[in-house]
């Protein structure tokens, strides 16, 4: 029998499943941070979860609020300067994984947190880049977690804030980049992965109770489905229940004043 | 040599209108008090440079202090928007903000090439990114080794850097530990330097040998401000006070709310008042 969930348990708990327990994970900040914890509390006790402050190894009880807060220096095996992190760890080519986040992504998996509307004269001012261009193309390999909706999934990106896979299948290639870029894109209705030859990023795992209806509803270009799509297990009661209780924690943690 | 004063007299001596000034301290150590300081003596025409603006940025760019902005993330950790930001960049209020947008491996590499003594920084960055498209202090650079293309941004190297640190001893030396940013490549790259501490020790006693330490013939003013980086934290000695970045939302989103809150708790208080968040080291652990 299975518990009932939110969608955004199911994608925060299909997004720990991808990790893996030897991975060395550059964390982002919100439900990249949820998802990370969540596998390092289940069944990958030994991943190193690194944050962008600095901390290396890092075992936070309760979410960051932010990529700098107390806890994940507390909690860290090292922490070094934030010029060490970018240049030894992340460029150095030290990181298996990088877990991202974004506002708006199109069908490469190129990612926008810049701007919506023209540049230099937005309609929205999103808070940029921080540290995801060199997160897209440093890290091994790059998984994305975002909900889906047709504002987010858009056909064409306003800017291209990290690059994904371009606009072809050989576009990282081209431009010198080495790393693989999005390989896992984990939505709140499904499982995306890049097709080997386009990079169009295809959905191959639907959630339970998701239909294929849904999927395209909230996504603003015509998807592309794997010739044999999976239905993503339910979440399991531990990991429900770990997941619940991390964010009891953390919601206890963060409205308490200091 | 560095000197003791007031943060009135620190800022007073050190910050001319029209300075590029960088204020660091990644999440950590945030140097609030300062920046109340600086709010209150209406500096004017700054060019600030921080790689996560923070709430202290969007402070001083409502109040009408900033001319140009040269920043990496511009957000409120894990809430949302810089409203004050956003409303500067939208809509020219209260002035029109110039932006200078990079990466956070861009900014670190080019606060280390400042402290370097070096022209400009190298590293690999900006692949695929449309930030180097509008961005003209983006290039690009051949290795003469290998050939392979790097990017290039110019170093950092501000007027003044004001960073909040854990302590300083009689002799005006410094201390941080925690997550320690990129203050001390900020402070090494300015030309004149303020730094807001939690505590002067007569010794700094027995420490980690790896503590960053700057010695006294590389920091300008220094001035004692407990509880100087709230609603940021100082490791050791009070926590980030989440609660409050998340009260912030609803502040800054109106300009009216906006402006209530900073005449009442900047520009109507002083350093003083931020004592109420500081604790001894012995209080915060229990």
């Amino acid at each position: 029998m299975t518990q009932s969930y939110k969608p955004a348990e199911m994608m925060t708990v299909a997004a720990a499943r991808a990790l893996r327990n030897e991975d060395v994970c550059f964390v982002g900040i919100g439900a990249p941070s949820a998802a990370c914890n969540l596998a390092r509390l289940t069944h990958a006790p030994d991943i190193t979860l690194i944050y962008e402050s600095g901390t290396i190894g890092t075992k936070p009880n309760v979410l960051p609020l932010s990529i700098g807060d107390g806890e994940l220096c507390e909690t860290a095996l090292t922490t070094v300067s934030v010029p060490e992190m970018f240049r030894y760890w992340l460029q150095g080519g030290r990181i298996t994984v990088g877990f991202l986040g974004g506002a708006q992504i199109d069908k490469y998996a190129n990612l926008n947190t810049t701007v919506v509307g023209p540049y230099d004269k937005p309609k929205v001012r999103l808070p940029g880049g921080g540290g995801a261009p060199e997160i897209a193309t440093s890290c091994g390999e790059i998984f994305i977690i975002m909900a889906q909706s047709k504002r987010s999934f858009v056909d064409k990106l306003d800017f291209v804030t990290s690059l994904g896979h371009g606009l072809e299948g050989d576009a990282r290639a081209k431009l010198g980049v080495k790393t693989k870029g999005p390989t896992r894109l984990i939505t709140d209705l499904c499982i995306f992965e890049p097709d080997p030859q386009t990079k169009e990023m295809t959905v191959v795992s639907i959630h339970p109770g998701v239909t294929r209806e849904q999927i395209q509803e909230n996504t603003g270009w015509p998807v592309k489905f794997a010739a044999t799509v999976a239905e993503t297990p339910a979440p399991n009661a531990q990991e429900l229940a770990v997941l619940r209780e991390l964010h009891a924690r953390t919601n206890k943690a963060h409205s308490e004043a200091a | 040599m560095s000197q003791i004063m007031s943060l009135a007299d620190a800022v007073a001596s050190t910050i001319r209108d029209g300075d590029t000034v960088a204020l660091e301290g990644f999440t950590h150590l945030i140097p609030y008090a300062a920046g109340h300081e600086i709010i209150r003596q209406q500096k004017r025409d700054l060019t600030l440079i921080r790689m996560t603006p923070d709430l202290i940025y969007d402070q001083m760019i409502g109040m009408g202090c900033v001319k140009k902005l040269i920043f990496s993330w511009g957000g409120n950790p894990g809430v949302g928007s810089l409203h004050r930001l956003r409303d500067a960049v939208e809509n020219a209020w209260p002035r029109s903000l110039e932006i200078e947008e990079h990466s956070h491996a861009a900014m670190a590499n080019a606060y280390e090439a400042g402290a370097a003594g070096l022209p400009c920084a190298i590293f690999r960055g900006y692949l695929g990114a449309d930030l180097a498209k509008v961005n003209p202090n983006i290039k690009r650079i051949t290795c003469p080794f290998t050939g392979e293309e790097l990017a290039a941004v110019p170093a950092i190297s501000p007027d003044v850097a004001v960073i909040h640190a854990l302590k300083a001893d009689r002799a005006g030396n410094v201390l941080l530990e925690g997550i320690v940013g990129v203050q001390k490549e900020a402070v090494l790259a300015a030309k004149r330097s303020i730094v807001t501490v939690e505590e002067i020790v007569e010794d700094f006693g027995p420490r980690n040998y790896n503590a960053v330490i700057l010695p006294n013939w590389t920091v300008g003013a220094i001035a004692q401000v407990q509880g100087g980086a709230h609603p940021s934290y100082a490791q050791g000695y009070y926590k980030r006070d989440n609660a409050f970045y998340k009260a912030w939302d609803a502040i800054a989103r109106d300009r009216d709310t906006f402006m209530t809150w900073m005449k009442a708790n900047v520009l109507e208080k002083g350093p003083e008042a931020f004592a109420v968040h500081a604790r001894t080291p012995r209080a915060a652990a229990e």
